[in-house]
């Protein structure tokens, strides 16, 4: 049975089928993080949206291992890790990390450490869409073969 | 030998384009083909400085020497999530 569902999506996250994925009769501790859009003015006005690219090959591959360096830090049963790609509106999930373990402490735990890891990371990047037509790319993390 | 170079975000924006296909003498490291690329492209010398690269979806170094048929990615900084 595959235990991890590891997946850039074109259309609108469904957080309820991340957490049906992750559920199983041995977990009794399911966690979620739903990265969301959210709503900011900056000097051309609300913000609209956020269009996420990716180097789609090699995020995927990061995705991967950063699952299989959590399963090493904590005993976990299933994980979902779902991220978008293209606009984003505000209100609407990027990203959708569900763990499940046994007990709550390693399914939060680890949780937490994949959207941070995930953030630094993976190789997605995502340009501010403004009201009036403009954009703009949010300062990122330098990576690399150090990190 | 021919190089496929791979641009994202910014860098992508810059150029105008997502991916080239660069003819480059054999033995070509990282740095020889990013110099190639500010010639043709002025606007990314910037933003290359504080960019990683990738071989072959693998980080490298400006060192690193290319082959005929590798995949060059220009990594700036990353912002998913």
């Amino acid at each position: 049975m595959i235990q991890d569902w590891i997946e850039l999506l074109p259309h609108p996250l469904s957080t309820a089928s991340a957490v049906e994925f992750v559920t199983a009769s041995t977990a009794g501790g399911i966690a979620v993080f739903v990265g969301i859009t959210r709503r900011e003015a900056g000097a051309s006005g609300e913000l609209v949206a956020l269009e996420y690219e990716a180097y789609a090959d090699m995020a995927v591959e990061q995705m991967h291992t950063l699952v299989a360096e959590a399963r090493k830090r904590w005993p976990l049963v299933k994980t979902a890790v779902l991220h978008r790609v293209g606009r984003v509106a505000v209100t609407e999930p990027s990203v959708v990390i569900a763990v499940s373990a046994e007990h709550r402490g390693p399914a939060l735990k680890a949780c937490g450490w994949m959207i941070d890891h995930l953030k630094i990371h993976v190789t997605i990047w995502k340009q501010e869409i403004w009201v009036d037509g403009s954009t703009s790319w949010p300062g990122g993390n330098v990576v690399g073969p150090s990190v | 030998m021919t190089v496929t170079v791979r641009l994202f975000a910014m860098l992508r924006e810059r150029a105008g384009t997502a991916e080239i296909s660069l003819e480059a003498p054999d033995l070509s490291t990282v740095a020889m083909i990013e110099s190639i690329l500010v010639q043709r492209y002025s606007g990314l010398a910037d933003l290359l400085s504080k960019s990683a690269v990738a071989v072959n979806r693998a980080y490298a170094s400006r060192e690193t020497v290319l082959h005929d048929g590798d995949e060059l990615a220009l990594i700036p900084p990353v912002s998913g999530g």
